[in-house]
């Protein structure tokens, strides 16, 4: 048995950690991640350029990565650094595209960007429930809270057929696209589309939406532990420097006790994620995404309220990057499948 | 035991609720509804609404231009305002500054403000905590130093509440530096015209503007704006925050968010069918709202015994830990709700088409996000449990 990482991916976490913590500082960050377009299109080249892209893609698809480790090491570098940048709709529009025949080279460089519009209105975490349809080669239909879909190129659109349900790719260009900034930093889009032209790739989406998911479940699971591990820093340095009534408020057995309790949490979380990444693309995959997704939303919500009650006011500013951590941590609930959705596929089984 | 309302009680109940519909302007309400920020001059406006029916210092006694009210028929009009979506009054001049005038300002003092505070001349903020004054504000540092007739104050407050909006500012400052904490505090009312006075606001956590530091440079502030005796402002803090307290379990506002999260969740669609049906969901509302039943009649009962025997006691601090967790999960279910729609900036204004969810809703996250201050405001919840330990357990 070993958790260690392998020396490639130690180089890919160091590498990329390095990079961040010098060209995305929180102020950066804070200026970019809240006003459109909502990310630092300078930086996604650099990060492209660095292979932070190809690292979430196998070697036989033109990468140098793609499993559920490499993933995990490159978000968990972005939620230390809360980087707003569309790497999760990179990853899962190559994911989905990797099993289809089309070039991701250029996606892979940096050159184009993509974006997987599944979720609608009323189906917002299922596949199998959304209402866009196909005809033809035409999709109508509107997809909605489309991750990095304000500055993709190419949108990847699941919709209805006959037989099932296919995925296709639509130009941005021929779609109206409303993009928007999303309250934990970064951007989304809604998607409407009106006998818009679209080529299909697959006419069964299952399995490459499949694999996207779990990909995209690990990748934020991973982030969330970055996010965690960051907070938990802050909060222990506060409690170990704060002073009330005289002596540092870390000094009141209250309060050790529950950050002695989030410290399990993450250690916790770090588990799961490692079990879910473990298991990316075997047939226990989606259950053990589930399972972290589900783990991740609970302690994601004790470590994000704890950190900024155990601060006080203070993390209740915008100021205070301790606020914003604990924005992204409580949203990636909202991203992927909630709790409570998870905890149903998990009890499906 | 009866835990119905007497015939009175009803009477009042019926009086509020026809008020409210013949005088809450319809755009306030929907502004309040949607958790969205009124401006000055609305909350102004609704102010002057109630002061014109005498309904505005419902704390005050009627010599004073109260409505005499006891905590009972308090708690109803509180009650019927959140369920018709009234705004909040603002507190500072009405429930935190004008009480502490009534019990120990001079006659001149209650004279010339407490009328301003009734028709809206003045509009007050608070000057309690400081940077290193918290959870601890005894440890506050701001100090006053006498020079003839005035006193000259040097240092900052932080968290005061709509700073923006106000002319005047009450203040905790330090007058003695010797003996223990508490013994060296006066309490001193300050016009924010004064030179040497400077405000800056705080953008919080959702992006929003409601807090503000003070910064004071040699400021002259005559010794009579000094409330009670030099030294002895302590006693009158610790009343004031018992006041802040009084409402404190927020009743009214639970009701009102628990039967909007129940309608928002028959609107939000899952697997073909409304999010209420959906078990999980279900099962978080169902457990808030079993415990927002128990805290009406935890709150009920504690107005009784506080309508029994005057001063509530330090049992509030429970209404004040539970009414907030409370809040706070109703905000958390709203937020969970919505789903990825949750995701918007509050000034992302999708609309119309592009509208993700109905307006009532689209601030659910930001709303969530906002009110993580109730465990921390007004006595952090942390506080509150060792007030309960010490005065209410004798630990």
């Amino acid at each position: 048995m070993d958790f260690s990482l392998t020396d490639d991916r130690r180089m890919l976490a160091d590498t990329l950690a390095r990079y961040l913590a010098d060209q995305y500082p929180i102020e950066h960050r804070n200026t970019v991640a809240y006003a459109a377009p909502f990310h630092d299109p300078a930086k996604w080249a650099e990060l492209a350029e660095l292979g932070v892209i190809g690292a979430l893609v196998p070697e036989a698809k033109g990468g140098f990565g793609g499993t559920g480790f490499d993933i995990a090491v490159v978000f968990e570098a972005l939620g230390r650094a809360l980087c707003p940048e569309p790497m999760l709709a990179a990853l899962m529009g190559l994911t989905a595209l990797s099993h289809t025949d089309q070039e991701l080279d250029p996606i892979i460089a940096g050159e184009t960007r993509i974006a997987l519009a599944t979720g609608e209105l009323d189906a917002p975490y299922s596949s199998s429930d959304i209402a866009t349809t196909a005809t033809g080669d035409r999709l109508t239909g509107r997809k909605s809270v489309v991750y990095g879909g304000g500055v993709a190129d190419t949108l990847l659109v699941t919709a209805r057929h006959g037989a099932g349900i296919g995925l296709y790719q639509v130009a941005a260009s021929d779609t109206q696209i409303t993009p928007f900034g999303m309250v934990d930093g970064g951007g989304a889009a809604e998607v409407f589309l009106d006998n818009t032209p679209a080529t299909r790739l697959l006419a069964d989406a299952g399995p490459a939406l499949a694999h996207a998911e779990t990909a995209g479940i690990v990748a934020l699971c991973a982030e969330a532990v970055g996010v965690m591990e960051v907070l938990k820093d802050q909060t222990l340095d506060y409690l170990k420097t704060r002073k009330q009534f005289g002596r540092a408020i870390g000094d009141f057995q209250v309060l050790q006790h529950r950050m002695v309790d989030l410290t399990i949490e993450i250690e916790q979380a770090r588990s799961i994620t490692i079990q879910a990444a473990d298991s990316l693309g075997t047939p226990h995959g989606p259950r053990h995404a589930s399972m972290a997704k589900n783990l991740i939303g609970r302690a994601g919500k004790l470590v994000s309220e704890e950190a900024i009650q155990l601060h006080g006011g203070i993390a209740m500013t915008w100021e205070y990057p301790v606020s914003h951590y604990a924005k992204r941590l409580i949203m990636i609930d909202h991203q992927l499948g909630d709790t409570d959705t998870h905890l149903e596929r998990v009890i499906a089984g | 035991m009866d835990l119905s309302y007497s015939a009175d009680e009803l009477a009042f109940q019926s009086e509020v609720r026809a008020f409210l519909d013949a005088e809450l302007p319809p755009e306030m309400s929907a502004k309040v509804r949607a958790g969205t920020d009124l401006t000055k001059a609305q909350m102004e406006n609704w102010h002057g609404i109630l002061n014109a029916r005498g309904w505005l210092a419902v704390t005050w006694p009627t010599e004073h231009g109260g409505p005499g009210w006891g905590p009972v028929k308090r708690h109803i009009f509180e009650e019927e305002c959140c369920r018709a979506f009234a705004p909040r009054t603002v507190p500072f001049g009405l429930n935190m500054l004008g009480p502490v005038l009534i019990a120990f300002g001079t006659t001149d003092q209650q004279a010339e403000y407490l009328p301003r505070i009734l028709d809206g001349r003045d509009w007050w903020c608070q000057g309690y905590s400081e940077p290193g004054a918290g959870s601890d504000l005894a440890s506050l540092k701001t100090r006053a130093v006498r020079d003839g007739d005035h006193y000259v104050i040097n240092g900052q407050k932080t968290w005061t509440t709509l700073g923006q909006h106000a002319n005047r500012i009450f203040c905790l400052v330090r007058t003695k530096a010797e003996g223990k904490p508490q013994e060296g505090i006066s309490f001193v009312l300050l016009d924010l015209d004064t030179p040497g006075i400077e405000m800056r606001p705080i953008k919080l956590i959702e992006g929003g503007f409601e807090v503000n530091e003070v910064f004071f440079t040699d400021v002259r502030v005559p010794v009579a704006n000094l409330v009670g005796t030099e030294n002895e402002g302590w006693t009158i803090a610790k009343f004031l925050l018992s006041h802040e307290r009084t409402n404190i379990a927020g009743v009214g506002f639970s009701m009102t968010a628990l039967s909007e999260v129940k309608r928002l969740a028959q609107q939000v669609r899952r697997s073909g069918k409304p999010l209420s049906e959906n078990p999980h969901f279900a099962a978080r509302m169902a457990e808030i709202e079993i415990d927002l039943e128990a805290m009406k009649i935890t709150n009920l009962r504690m107005l009784a015994q506080a309508e029994a025997q005057g001063a509530p006691g330090a049992e509030t601090s429970m209404l004040k830990i539970k009414g907030t967790v409370i809040r706070q999960a109703l905000n958390d279910l709203a937020r969970r709700a919505l789903g990825p729609a949750a995701a918007p900036l509050p000034s992302e204004d999708l609309e119309g088409n592009a509208a993700l969810v109905p307006p009532d809703f689209a601030n659910g996250a930001a709303r969530y996000f906002n009110n993580r201050k109730l465990s921390i405001f007004g006595g952090s919840n942390e506080i509150q449990r060792n007030i309960l330990a010490k005065h209410a357990l004798g630990l």
